[in-house]
């Protein structure tokens, strides 16, 4: 796919130029766009795939992809998974195995394991489509494990590092903010769990800043030196894409253009509206570029922004007022990507697996989370289809898939075997419904005449139906937060 | 977990393996002219399609088998027409065999089976030469596993009719053949030949010739081309051996040029003898004591003879020895997967000629390691685990510190194992001297030929000596 692309070419590019021209160089359309510490990760393994082949480092090969490029990139991928098989040593350390059975394959942590090692979107993402998530989130993970056995430092640390190896971590950042600043900084609670304003200790909020700021400088340092800040923000941020993405994220913004589009057709047809005055860019023939809407108030970046921040807000107030230790933390961590997916500006379907894998943490410890946890990976799964469209990759995601979603749910249907069933008759059917999509999308659809007409209709259908369900999960896991009992649990 | 939901997800891997390991080159793939097995098989499809018996193909693009001009086709669309063809058929046929077999085996957990189909389906001989290299193996191979699930199971009349169905598939199947005859031959006996087994006899062979005809009939219709079929599937012309296979011939031919100092006939000669006397203990065995674990062992020790004394053997048939071999995975573990991995290795060059180094290593591990964590194999090695217990006893009377047995079993699958890994590193990474350029292959094909003579003397030695005759002594959990 292009994304292997992308990362061949910023192998090229920092390997061949030097650190002022990174942030300029546009001889390929796929410029640099990650914070700087991606871009000296790129660098070393620059210097690796020089003994796989010399010719992938020239920026003006543009597509060039020989085998051992391709085994190259391949193997450094597997490579930095090594981190994230250690991230994940590290959490099903966190998880108390009380309540398994005797069989390994009943027990949580090997559910853990198995569910996030085997992680669908993962797979897809990293070994398929092609990027690094894998050792990225390997970081966001060791970073939740540090938080878990109280090691905060380390774990801002961490956290602070994969901020700037992507900064679309910056979507959980409140989370960890807050956190940190209630449950670090301030060293005790009075007995009804509010905050105690005396014990706050100045010194490591000192320390938490120093270690944010160090790292900070070590990443943008050069580049401020070199005065190119504007520069790499504005390669960092790119606001001129467009609300959503090629492919429609299953996000709040996909129902709004759905609806959008929906009351265009029925004004249209009911002659409330003028066929002249609708613009001719059809965001559903799934170009990047901006749009307006033509029916509903057409959305702005800052307007996300307000909805992200309304989103956040509820469950950042209780990680302040109702702390529950690292548990609560984690919740609040998974809320603020999910509010971050559904309300942003051109959110990317990967983005899902920010929250899906986190849930997964989750979903060992309660039914209620195992519920939601496996609506919201079924779904968002699901959504990341499209984006293996050959024939080849048909049977693989399919497979693979299958082989995730049955897993996934009969163990976590016999680890909760004893309380009340995960799904109700709404939730089963709804997932179920999954597959007839699948069927209609891949291979009904291709053969019928709607196919040159409205080309867009699987992607829009796919968005739509998934972007129902991580609502849908998006909301219980509120609900589920808001109304827990303010009682303090504390993990070893 | 719940049992099926287990058993879904243990054949949800064993296609996702297969589908991902045919995603990679196959035989022949851009080598004109000869191209390879790839090449041949869309051949057949060509000439059946064209020439008097029609297929119905009606939906499929005609480009692909235009008679002569479409020699040599390879496009993406085909290649995975080709790949899904193969991945169906296995799914017909091939992998309903296995599950049912495993869930028919007695005296082992449910887990144990689940974990035995999964070993089962992950051999990466079979996957790597149908899903590579590219063969439909799993047809015949699947005919022949509901074959000898129909006769261990008492219904012999479908055994064999599936078994007919195989040989007329394929003909390499006969090297099954002489198994499932003094099996049933032996049932037959031991009802008796004056009563049901007389009975027996007549509806056996009339289903046999039955199918053969029913198979063979659009041939019939003159004696020239009944000859012709003959010769096109046994070709004696091609000589003792091809290329490099792990087989008794090629090995003896490094130090002694067999093909050149006998003339033809007494070579055929030669190897039909050694063939059937190598043989003929364990089937003497089988027909004067029938029984579904013999015949198992039979098939295996009879296919494996065959595979290194025949005349013609590629390095493929060796399939027909590695699936006996994983129909006894659940009693002899640790030989069973020494075996196989034997029998991958022995496939290198073919496989390194088709490009498929990696699939080859990755499949090998996962198996290796799915089988060493399902069996527990390193703890299965005493003698009583290795079947070897009535013969250690034997052999103790006359010399009575043959105790080390075990260790000795041990400290060669370290040797083997060792020198097989050693041997694909030397072989991927140094180029052989210029003198001799097929010293790899021939090493492997030596090595590999040596491990198959020790399994040899090693299932014979189980079979003459199984006196409990089917019961297993010990209780496994």
């Amino acid at each position: 796919s292009t994304d292997f692309e992308v990362h061949r070419n910023w192998l090229a590019i920092t390997h061949s130029l030097p650190v002022s021209q990174w942030y300029y160089e546009a001889t390929s359309e796929w410029t640099l766009d990650y914070p700087p510490f991606f871009a000296w990760f790129e660098y070393a393994l620059s210097h690796v795939a020089k003994y796989f082949d010399q010719e992938m480092l020239n920026v003006h090969n543009l597509n060039y992809s020989s085998s051992r490029t391709l085994l190259f990139q391949r193997f450094s991928v597997i490579f930095t998974d090594v981190l994230f098989v250690y991230a994940i040593h590290e959490c099903c350390k966190c998880i108390d195995g009380k309540k398994a059975g005797k069989e390994l394959t009943e027990k949580p942590k090997f559910i853990l394991s198995v569910l996030l090692l085997w992680n669908f979107g993962l797979l897809i993402v990293d070994h398929i489509h092609f990027q690094y998530n894998g050792f990225l989130f390997g970081l966001m993970l060791l970073s939740v494990a540090r938080l878990f056995q109280k090691r905060h430092m380390e774990g801002a640390f961490l956290f602070a590092v994969l901020l700037h190896f992507k900064h679309i971590y910056l979507y959980v950042a409140p989370a960890y903010g807050i956190y940190l600043l209630r449950s670090y900084c301030f060293t005790a609670n009075k007995p009804d769990g509010s905050v105690r304003w005396n014990s706050f200790s100045f010194v490591r909020l000192i320390s938490l800043g120093l270690i944010v700021f160090l790292v900070s400088a070590l990443s943008l340092g050069p580049f401020l030196a070199l005065n190119q800040l504007p520069q790499v923000l504005s390669r960092l941020f790119p606001f001129k894409r467009g609300l959503c993405h090629a492919y429609w994220a299953p996000n709040f913004w996909a129902l709004y253009n759905a609806l959008d589009k929906v009351l265009s057709i029925i004004g249209l047809k009911l002659k409330l509206l003028d066929p002249n005055k609708i613009p001719k860019a059809s965001m559903t023939s799934g170009l990047v570029q901006q749009f307006q809407h033509t029916v509903l108030p057409s959305v702005t970046p800052l307007a996300t922004l307000i909805c992200t921040l309304m989103a956040i807000l509820p469950s950042v107030f209780c990680l302040w007022f109702k702390p529950q230790g690292p548990r609560g933390f984690l919740r609040c961590l998974i809320l603020c990507a999910l509010s971050s997916f559904l309300f942003g500006w051109h959110v990317h379907e990967k983005a899902i697996l920010l929250a899906v894998l986190p849930m997964s943490l989750l979903s060992v410890g309660k039914a209620g989370d195992a519920s939601i946890f496996l609506i919201l990976s079924t779904t968002g799964h699901y959504s990341l289809f499209p984006l293996l469209f050959t024939a080849p990759e048909l049977p693989i995601k399919i497979l693979l898939m299958l082989l995730f979603t049955i897993y996934s749910i009969s163990s976590l249907k016999t680890l909760f075997r004893k309380e009340k069933p995960l799904f109700n008759w709404m939730e089963t059917f709804y997932l179920f419904g999954l597959g007839p999509l699948e069927v209609f999308c891949e291979f009904v659809f291709p053969f019928t005449s709607w196919k040159l007409k409205y080309p867009f209709i699987p992607l829009l259908l796919t968005s739509v139906y998934c972007a129902v369900g991580i609502t849908y999960a998006w909301f219980k896991l509120y609900v589920s937060v808001l109304t827990d009992p303010s009682v303090s649990k504390t993990k070893k | 977990m719940e049992k099926w939901n287990l058993m879904a997800v243990v054949v949800l891997l064993g296609l996702t393996v297969r589908w991902t390991v045919s995603l990679n080159s196959y035989s022949g793939a851009g080598k004109p002219p000869m191209f390879g097995d790839y090449e041949a098989q869309r051949h057949w499809q060509e000439i059946t399609f064209n020439l008097p018996v029609k297929q119905c193909a009606k939906f499929i693009n005609p480009d692909w088998i235009a008679l002569h001009s479409s020699r040599g086709y390879e496009s993406q669309a085909h290649k995975l027409f080709m790949r899904t063809t193969v991945l169906i058929a296995d799914l017909l046929i091939y992998i309903p065999a296995v599950i049912l077999y495993c869930c028919c085996l007695k005296e082992i957990s449910t887990k144990k089976k689940i974990a035995n189909v999964l070993c089962i389906l992950l051999y990466p001989g079979l996957i790597l030469i149908d899903y590579g290299h590219f063969q439909y193996n799993s047809v015949s191979l699947g005919f022949a596993l509901w074959g000898v699930l129909g006769v261990s199971c008492d219904w012999d009349l479908l055994g064999s009719l599936a078994f007919c169905l195989a040989i007329n598939y394929k003909q390499m199947e006969l090297y099954h053949s002489l198994p499932f005859f003094c099996f049933l031959l032996g049932k037959c006996f031991k009802k008796g030949l004056k009563g049901e087994g007389f009975v027996l006899l007549i509806k056996l062979s009339c289903t046999v010739v039955a199918s053969f005809i029913l198979c063979w009939l659009p041939f019939f219709t003159e004696r020239e081309q009944t000859m012709q079929v003959l010769r096109r599937l046994f070709p004696v012309d091609r000589g003792l051996f091809e290329d490099k296979v792990a087989n008794i011939w090629c090995s003896v031919s490094i130090f002694l040029k067999i093909k050149d100092i006998l003339p033809r006939h007494i070579q055929i000669i030669i190897s039909f003898c050694f063939t059937f006397l190598s043989l003929l203990p364990a089937c003497i065995k089988l027909t004067l004591k029938p029984s579904p674990r013999g015949f198992r062992f039979t098939l295996v020790s009879c296919a494996l003879s065959f595979f290194l004394f025949s005349f013609q053997v590629h390095e493929k048939s060796i399939l027909l020895v590695s699936l006996p071999v994983c129909l006894v995975l659940s009693e002899i573990p640790f030989m069973s997967t020494w075996f196989l991995l034997v029998s991958t290795f022995s496939m290198l060059p073919l496989l390194l000629k088709d490009e498929l180094l990696i699939p080859s290593v990755v499949t090998t591990m996962a198996f290796f390691i799915a089988c060493a964590t399902s069996f527990s194999i390193f703890e299965k090695t005493s003698e009583e685990e290795l079947q070897l217990k009535s013969f250690s006893i034997s052999v103790r009377k006359y010399l009575p510190c043959f105790t080390f047995l075990p260790r000795i079993i041990q400290y060669l699958f370290l040797t083997s194992v060792f020198t097989m890994v050693l041997l694909t590193l030397i072989t991927v990474t140094l180029e052989p001297p210029q003198k001799l350029p097929d010293l790899f292959s021939v090493l492997v094909c030596f090595l590999s030929c040596l491990n198959f003579l020790f399994f040899l003397v090693y299932f014979n030695i189980i079979i003459m000596w199984d006196s409990k005759n089917g019961r297993n002594p010990k209780k496994t959990n």
